[in-house]
């Protein structure tokens, strides 16, 4: 056949090889992952998912630091025996806001994607301290230096900016007070209305039980919000999806 | 047949004329100065092919011994091999003569495959076909993709994605598998649900399920604190023993799984809290250390009796509102009984002075969890039951 002779061209020649290589990627590429941009079961809108407050995303990057994700993953499958234990399955909705995402695949240790509210602040201090002293199983390092690693939030806002231009909403207001935010949220008797209003339904007290702001209170502040924004009281799955 | 040997300089014949050996002369004035080859070394130089008067082939050169003989031993056995090989090989080059007919089987006529006409530095492609069993089973796989694309949701439209004929999607899946026990639970759970709380003990279908279910409910929600065996931590109570802070009934337990403790989203929580005596100045360093003491006391520990003397008048006035004045403690305000040598804080449950001294210093403020977001009435119940069954239950 007549093109088989012209294959002939591009098996002879490597950089015409090469090019066309590349093109024939590039049309595989584009047509398994356009779809993803618009397909409405990717991006299902779910209630109650809001971007983190300053002193979440800091205690995200306090996570992502220490490399919690080699252990723990961030994604309940949708499997009887894990909705059992973890609770509802992940939705696509709830890592939305999270630059990269944590849903790791690797559990050594338990998964964290509903681990909000499930313990107490104490239980996470005692727990960060020393692993062993609650679970006497564990292997997990302990975290205690956390506790006395102090942070000022001189860079927060710019944090949040970074975040911002890879699409989390973060409005002008959560960025120019941001600051203010990030103090507020560790202190029992800080600005709770203003917090609220920004970020509803934030926790607010002293997560560490010390005074000051550090990485442990951010890292807490960021375990206890993990897969509580959506309320699935009233969350409908959508079956198709 | 020829003389193999003759157009082989490395094997050595009789007539070899060697690189080198027809002159030697040139060599000589530039290597370096050589004892003079004795007349044996020089015939075996010549039979080798090589320069007697060159020091890095001289045979009376020590260093070059490994390698003459070496090449001798190569000789020898090069000549052997040449006397035993078949005629029909002798004077066979590779790349010469025709090309060796595929067999296809021992006993079938020798086919001869066509070329497919590619060639690349002169090696042609054969154009074979595909065994048979590998494009059937390539077929079949094309097949099945049809099937598959038909059945499952797989090619993705405008907004969504085909559903496939069968309908599955792991939302559904899941949703299924979970009716399908908690269908099979139903009945059971109704009746654990209904009856009342302390009549479960008597029923023991019941408990029979309440065990098991309690104990799943308990390993997966209860025990990152109060441990998988049930008997604590250091600040999380041992549910093994007798010794209880919010009571030790079915019903109290149950009350406690529902609101939790100091729970921060529970309005019904169970709550109380001790002062932080030291970290809000109402008491100074020797007042807590002397009520230490008392506090040892109490329950008979090894303590300082004058300081403990002290410690009592400090007691009567701060702590007797919740731990009493016996210090047998108030269940209704989950103040503990400090007399019975039990202890949620301290190392292994052991009294420790400087433990109770950290305690009534920074004021504990032990929490536990509402469960009733979490876990149904029917989960709650069961596991109510099962740590009321531990041994502790009242």
């Amino acid at each position: 056949m007549a093109i088989l002779d012209h294959h002939k061209i591009l098996e002879k020649n490597a950089t015409l090889l090469l090019v066309f290589s590349f093109l024939v990627v590039t049309i595989g590429g584009i047509v398994q992952i356009t779809p993803l941009f618009y397909l409405e079961n990717t991006i299902e809108k779910v209630e109650g998912v809001r971007p983190y407050t300053p002193l979440e995303l800091t205690g995200r990057d306090v996570y992502v630091r220490e490399g919690c994700y080699v252990c723990h993953s961030q994604m309940i499958r949708p499997m009887r025996d894990e909705v059992e234990r973890y609770g509802h399955y992940s939705l696509a909705a709830e890592s939305m806001y999270d630059h990269p995402f944590q849903w790791g695949s690797k559990r050594t240790g338990p998964d964290l994607a509903r681990v909000g509210g499930r313990y107490s602040d104490e239980w996470h201090i005692d727990h960060l301290n020393d692993p062993r002293a609650v679970v006497p199983e564990s292997i997990m390092p302990a975290y205690g230096f956390l506790r006395n690693r102090m942070i000022e939030p001189a860079h927060v806002a710019q944090r949040l900016q970074a975040d911002r231009m890879v699409g989390v909403p973060y409005s002008d207001e959560m960025i120019a007070e941001a600051r203010a935010d990030f103090i507020a949220q560790a202190d029992p008797d800080g600005d709770a209305e203003a917090l609220q209003e920004r970020y509803p339904g934030a926790q607010q007290r002293n997560f560490d039980r010390q005074a000051g702001v550090s990485e442990m209170d951010a890292l807490i502040a960021y375990l206890q919000v993990l897969g509580t924004m959506v309320d699935f009281s009233t969350f409908e799955p959508d079956p198709t999806r | 047949m020829a003389d193999p040997t003759s157009d082989d300089p490395a094997a050595g014949g009789p007539g070899a004329d060697g690189p080198g050996a027809g002159d030697p002369r040139p060599a000589a004035p530039a290597a370096a100065p050589t004892a003079t080859p004795t007349a044996r070394e020089a015939e075996v130089a010549e039979n080798m092919g090589v320069s007697a008067t060159d020091p890095h082939t001289s045979p009376a050169n020590p260093e070059n011994r490994i390698s003459v003989g070496r090449r001798a031993a190569d000789a020898e056995n090069a000549e052997q091999i040449l006397q035993n090989a078949p005629e029909a090989i002798i004077g066979v080059r590779p790349g010469h003569g025709a090309r060796k007919p595929v067999r296809r089987k021992p006993g079938k006529q020798p086919v001869e495959v066509a070329s497919t006409g590619h060639s690349w530095d002169g090696i042609e492609e054969y154009d074979n076909p595909l065994p048979r069993w590998w494009l059937w089973t390539f077929y079949a796989t094309i097949i099945w993709a049809i099937g598959y694309v038909i059945a499952f949701p797989a090619i993705p439209l405008v907004t969504k994605a085909t559903e496939g004929l069968l309908g599955r999607t792991t939302r559904n899946e899941v949703a299924a598998d979970i009716q399908r026990f908690d269908a099979a639970n139903a009945p059971i759970q109704a009746r654990l649900t209904s009856v009342d709380l302390a009549a479960i003990k008597d029923d023991p279908e019941l408990m029979n399920y309440a065990g098991n279910a309690g104990a799943a409910v308990f390993r997966t929600w209860c025990a990152q604190c109060h441990g998988s065996g049930a008997a604590g931590a250091s600040g999380y109570p041992n549910l093994l023993d007798n010794d209880w802070l919010w009571g030790g009934t079915i019903e109290d337990i149950h009350t406690t799984l529902l609101h939790g403790i100091r729970s921060p989203d529970d309005p019904d929580t169970r709550y109380s809290e001790m002062p932080r005596f030291g970290l809000d100045e109402l008491l100074d360093d020797a007042q807590i250390r002397q009520v230490t003491q008392y506090v040892l006391s109490l329950s008979g520990q090894p303590h300082d009796a004058a300081a403990a003397g002290a410690g009592a008048t400090v007691f009567a006035e701060q702590c007797t509102a919740c731990h009493l004045e016996d210090g047998t403690g108030d269940r209704a305000q989950g103040a503990p009984d400090l007399t019975d040598a039990v202890w949620l804080y301290g190392r292994d449950g052991q009294a420790d002075a400087a433990t109770i001294q950290r305690i009534v210093h920074d004021g504990p403020f032990g929490v536990m969890p509402a469960w009733s977001d979490r876990l149904s009435e029917a989960d709650i119940r069961a596991v109510a039951s099962y740590v009321h069954g531990l041994g502790g239950g009242e």
